[in-house]
């Protein structure tokens, strides 16, 4: 397991997990960095993300679709806040409409992602936060989450 | 919280507040605000004292609670939206454990000989 700790804070709506890569510090930010890569880990199993645009500098912006079993393809876009290769990244992962267009009335998390060398491999800090409890809540409401479980039961099927 | 330690006894009173229409009215009525209930009552065509009733049988159950303000009493419900908060923390953690699962096996992947044998890949 990669993963070191990971915790949830429901009162301050945040994610924050740390992971151990047996892997030099520049293989794990190309994981971030080089959008071929990205796009084989970002999206669950069974919904392949595809990156259109794939800006990793401040004020720069990342569109990405990941398409479903049945072809449906769901649109996110990313804002990036700031850029310091090949240690730090945050941006805010938003629901995008077919044009990448962030949809304004849909939850987006501010993701921090921090790289370090650690004991000869790579230390991962991400930092995913709710930018509200509405934001949060919406996200259940809309059926999201249903989607995504349904999406994890094949990561799972897929695993097994 | 609602999900925490259900006895008997306790899923009784929940299915027997969750078994009234006005009720599970009410309770979608909380979910996003905090109406007074006088303000419930006046969107039901009964009076005062049975709305309190109804959320006094919800607040027995768990599912909302009350609170004084000034001459108002407002219901809320607290407990369920934490249980969501929850549920979209737990869906966001998922979504970060199997992102993590994927970067470490292209990691390995790379380091090693090139295996794209993706049947493997759920062994560690």
């Amino acid at each position: 397991m990669s993963i070191t700790s990971l915790d949830t804070d429901p009162e301050n709506l945040t994610l924050t997990l740390i992971a151990d890569f047996n892997a030099p510090i520049d293989r794990v930010w190309e994981l971030w960095s080089d959008p071929r890569k990205l796009e084989k880990w970002w999206g669950p199993p069974g919904y392949p993300a595809t990156f259109e645009k794939h800006e990793l500098v401040a004020g720069g912006e990342a569109t990405y679709f990941m398409a479903g079993p049945e072809g449906a393809k769901h649109w996110g876009a990313w804002r990036v806040t700031a850029v310091d290769p090949p240690t730090s990244l945050e941006f805010t992962d938003a629901f995008a409409d077919a044009d990448g267009k962030p949809v304004t009335d849909m939850p987006t998390h501010e993701v921090t992602v921090r790289l370090m060398e650690r004991d000869g491999g790579t230390r991962m800090e991400m930092r995913s936060k709710f930018e509200s409890r509405e934001a949060m809540e919406k996200l259940v409401d809309t059926g999201m989450v249903e989607g995504l479980r349904e999406a994890v039961g094949q990561m799972d099927a897929l695993v097994a | 919280m609602v999900v925490d330690e259900l006895t008997d006894e306790r899923v009784d009173e929940l299915f027997h507040a969750l078994a009234d229409t006005t009720r599970r009215d009410i309770l979608r009525r909380c979910v996003p605000g905090e109406p007074s209930v006088s303000r419930l009552a006046r969107a039901y065509p009964m009076s005062f004292a049975a709305v309190q009733k109804h959320v006094a049988v919800l607040e027995h159950a768990g599912l909302v609670t009350k609170e004084r303000r000034g001459r108002e009493q407002l219901v809320r419900t607290d407990a369920a939206a934490v249980g969501r908060a929850r549920q979209a923390l737990d869906e966001l953690e998922r979504t970060w454990r199997g992102r993590v699962d994927r970067m470490s096996d292209l990691l390995a992947h790379g380091a090693e000989i090139k295996a794209n044998n993706s049947q493997t890949k759920g062994t560690r």
